[in-house]
């Protein structure tokens, strides 16, 4: 359908403010939080209620007209990003907290609201919502359930998908569907497990209910400095083997300790080759007897140098070095590029001797940040793009890690969702009978392939082009929002 | 062990050919969940595709093939101070992973913990097709592709079967003890409400028999402060009590006619069902309610639960009693016709456990 005929129906049941068309207004939507890619829509539409969603669905499914939702816009692998020829529907203005019932432990929340506005609603209760991505002050719940996000806490407390509890949905067709329920479980396929990370393929999301955990009393840090990232890496598994679940356990790399202390004079060991941190939460008494124990396991492992954090204003600043990581990143190089794999932690030394050695045939520097405890590794390779060629280069230095990350019997992303960004590299994790069987899950939802379409899933004759995330001269989106 | 792997896919392909339904068979644990299947099913054995694929302790996570038997699998991670979480039923020794998994079934530590769905990685199946299929990893963070092992969990084998499985595991706790209360059933389901409220180490909660029985687990000295905060009788018998619930050989699972499942919101006001002669038991901080019932096994009996159960925000499944009967609660049109379509894809002959879930799938 014509952009005008749509815009005419839209006006139908939406308010004028609610239905841009005019380029000057399209452009804030023409990215997400991975700026390298950049599409104006045809038409972007801010509804305020289920039912003008559910007349924009209807509408698009009528006439075959793509739809891509958004939320905060925050995302980085560019699963927001617009289509040409279709809607663009920012569920920003959904953003009411419903109901918190601190009795049941749980929060009844439109998909615009902020991830750290529901633990501050919950505080007073001395509940809190523990999925906290890096960029939790910004990013919505609705973005969190498409990309099932995680945080430095997913280890010990899980990701989205582990704390939430229903679903109101709605098919591209409008309809409206309950997921999940009340209970901790409920009838049929666990399709609450299939939505939360679909990258906005299979529905819309109007309403989420998430469960509340009682914020724990108390929370330590150790941070240790090791003269050898091997130590280091068996010092992670040293706590583990001793039966401890970390609240958090983050390394970072020589080059990022340097990148950091340059930026933000944390007090941290210059003369490390890694330092760890590892965080206890709980009861006081957990917290203490945990804390010893990992003070003598670090120790126990090599470690040259460990403080612990005396109170909360020190537990923040030793934390506050490894939130600066990618800030710090585009101090020290014009440009870089993040990568999101994960891997079996047994094999870290293995592919950070990997990574370096790319790094020498590339001439590039990469910088390594590590969600240790569950193998989650931010490589971030430092190029600048104004030399030409250095940006191919660093696309296909990134794609060799991710195949390593894949033959290390890890994935291609951990956490930053496939997106636009690495719709290629699924062709390598995935045989075309695997990638058959999610076309149609798809299609088990969304019949026309009108949500969201070309995402996340690549089609099989498709698999080539590359993308990435690039951030040039610190123009990153949202510059402010921590990424770590 | 590819050899079976190539029978159990050429079985299959014939059975699709043919039309021939098939009813995966692992340990024979589980034979009185589910509905009942037709009586033109073969038995699919996939219990022989057996043993530890890949298990390393510091790395929290294990891979087994879907025959192996859940105790060997459990005896390796607790001799490596090490347990599934979600601690699953077993029903029966035989009971293997893949059934596990397949029936999605989780103990007293799920309130806590998680349920068999949150600790599963990755899976290996093969489709209605005879596909050998791989999803998900042996990662715990992994969002490349749609969730299609937590799919498989629960699924009854109506979408495949299940090859290998990788599983998050987690350390054992080094204390634990449970205290027990005496007190009403309203006041019970409001006490557990309001603990798991507080950051205490509650592993599991049960009420029955005007009992309410609450396990710490974590480092002693914070299992000794809950006990004091918490109050109530050391109650010394632990590891059995818990074992009876989970297995159902407490007294309360005792034959009845019928035992119903409710898994509703935690702080429902206590049932009652005042036509329906039977008793309760609670687990889960009040939201699973097993409902044991004598005699009346009617439609109108089921209804009226099925109907208390949505009204909780809930469902109720018929755990045991007449398997020609519905057994899950029925899905609404837009919701089965999902379903219907998600099974299409992965089973397009229909081979796989028809009916065992719903009549439709």
């Amino acid at each position: 359908m014509l952009s005008k005929d749509l815009i005419n129906k839209l006006h139908d049941f939406l308010p004028a403010e609610a239905v841009l068309h005019e380029t000057e207004d399209l452009r804030p939507y023409e990215c997400d939080g991975l700026s390298a890619y950049r599409q104006t829509p045809m038409i972007v539409v801010l509804p305020q209620t289920e039912s003008q969603i559910i007349q924009v669905l209807q509408l698009c499914d009528a006439t075959k007209t793509p739809v891509v939702a958004r939320g905060a816009g925050t995302g980085l692998s560019g699963g927001a990003l617009p289509h040409a020829e279709g809607i663009l529907m920012s569920l920003a203005k959904l953003n009411r907290i419903l109901t918190i019932d601190p009795f049941a432990r749980t929060a009844r929340v439109q998909p615009g609201v902020r991830n750290l506005a529901i633990s501050d609603a919950a505080k007073p209760f001395g509940l809190y919502y523990a999925p906290d991505p890096s960029s939790q002050i910004a990013c919505s719940i609705g973005g969190n359930v498409a990309e099932n996000s995680g945080g430095v806490h997913c280890l010990k407390y899980g990701l989205t998908v582990h704390n939430i509890l229903k679903l109101r949905v709605l098919t591209i067709a409008g309809e409206i569907l309950e997921i999940g329920g009340d209970g901790l479980d409920s009838a049929g396929f666990d399709l609450l497990a299939l939505m939360t990370g679909s990258e906005g393929m299979l529905g819309i999301v109007t309403e989420i209910t998430v469960k509340l955990n009682p914020i724990p009393e108390k929370a330590q840090l150790v941070m240790a400095a090791f003269d050898n990232i091997e130590k280091a890496g068996n010092a992670v598994a040293n706590v583990i083997a001793a039966g401890i679940i970390p609240a958090g356990m983050e390394m970072m790399d020589k080059i990022t300790i340097h990148a950091v202390e340059a930026f933000l004079h944390a007090g941290y060991d210059m003369n490390a080759q890694a330092i760890l941190l590892c965080e206890s939460d709980g009861t006081s008494e957990e917290v203490a007897d945990e804390i010893t124990r990992i003070n003598a396991i670090m120790k126990a492992s090599g470690a040259t140098n460990i403080s612990t954090s005396r109170n909360e204003a020190e537990r923040l600043s030793f934390w506050a070095g490894r939130k600066a990581a990618f800030p710090a990143a585009g101090r020290v190089s014009p440009d870089y590029y993040c990568m999101d794999g994960t891997i079996p932690r047994k094999h870290l030394a293995q592919v950070l001797s990997g990574i370096e050695a790319l790094s020498e045939e590339y001439g590039l520097r990469c910088m390594n940040v590590f969600h240790a405890g569950d193998g989650n590794l931010h490589p971030l390779i430092l190029y600048d793009a104004n030399t030409p060629g250095e940006l191919e280069k660093t696309e296909e230095f990134g794609a060799k890690i991710l195949e390593m990350c894949i033959h290390a019997g890890g994935t291609i992303t951990g956490e930053h969702g496939v997106g636009m960004e690495k719709i290629n590299q699924m062709c390598t994790q995935f045989k075309s009978n695997e990638l058959e069987i999610f076309h149609g899950v798809k299609a088990a939802f969304d019949p026309q392939g009108l949500l969201n379409p070309g995402k996340a899933v690549p089609t099989l004759h498709r698999c080539a082009e590359l993308g990435a995330m690039h951030v040039h001269r610190g123009a990153e989106k949202f510059p402010d929002l921590p990424r770590f | 062990m590819q050899t079976v792997v190539d029978q159990l896919s050429s079985k299959i392909r014939d059975a699709a050919k043919g039309g021939q339904p098939l009813a995966i068979q692992g340990g024979d644990s589980k034979a009185f969940y589910g509905r009942r299947l037709s009586e033109r099913v073969k038995t699919l054995h996939v219990a022989g595709y057996q043993g530890i694929v890949d298990y390393e302790p510091t790395e929290l996570v294990i891979t087994a093939r879907a025959g192996t038997p859940l105790k060997e699998i459990e005896s390796l991670l607790h001799q490596n101070g090490q347990m599934l979480a979600f601690e699953p039923p077993y029903f029966a020794d035989t009971a293997t992973l893949g059934g596990c998994i397949a029936a999605g079934l989780s103990g007293p530590r799920r309130a806590s913990a998680g349920a068999a769905r949150d600790f599963v990685l990755g899976v290996r199946m093969l489709d209605g097709i005879g596909q050998d299929l791989h999803f998900g990893g042996q990662v715990m963070k992994n969002v490349a592709g749609y969730d299609v092992s937590r799919l498989m969990v629960g699924a009854m084998g109506t979408l495949g079967v299940l090859l290998e499985v990788s599983l998050k595991v987690l350390p054992l706790p080094v204390g634990e003890r449970t205290l027990s209360l005496e007190m009403d059933e309203a006041r019970a389901i409001t006490f557990m409400n309001r603990c798991a409220a507080r950051p205490l180490p509650i592993s599991a909660t049960c009420y029955v028999d005007n009992q309410l029985f609450i396990r710490l687990s974590g480092a002693e000295s914070a299992v000794q402060v809950a006990y004091t905060q918490i109050g109530g009788e050391d109650y010394i018998d632990s590891y059995s009590f818990w074992k009876s619930v989970r297995e159902q050989t407490h007294d309360f699972f005792q034959p009845e006619t019928s035992l119903w499942r409710l898994s509703i919101n935690s702080t429902t006001l206590p049932l009652k069902f005042p036509f329906l002669p039977g008793k309760q038991l609670i687990e889960w901080n009040g939201a699973l309610r097993w409902l044991a019932c004598c005699g009346d096994d009617s439609k109108t009996a089921a209804d009226s639960i099925r109907q208390a159960a949505n009204m909780a925000g809930g469902h109720a499944t018929l755990f045991r009693g007449n398997q020609s009967d519905q057994i899950f609660q029925p899905l609404g049109t837009a919701l089965l016709s999902i379903h219907q379509r998600l099974k299409q894809k992965f089973d397009p002959a229909g081979i796989f456990n028809p009916g065992r879930l719903y009549p439709e799938l």
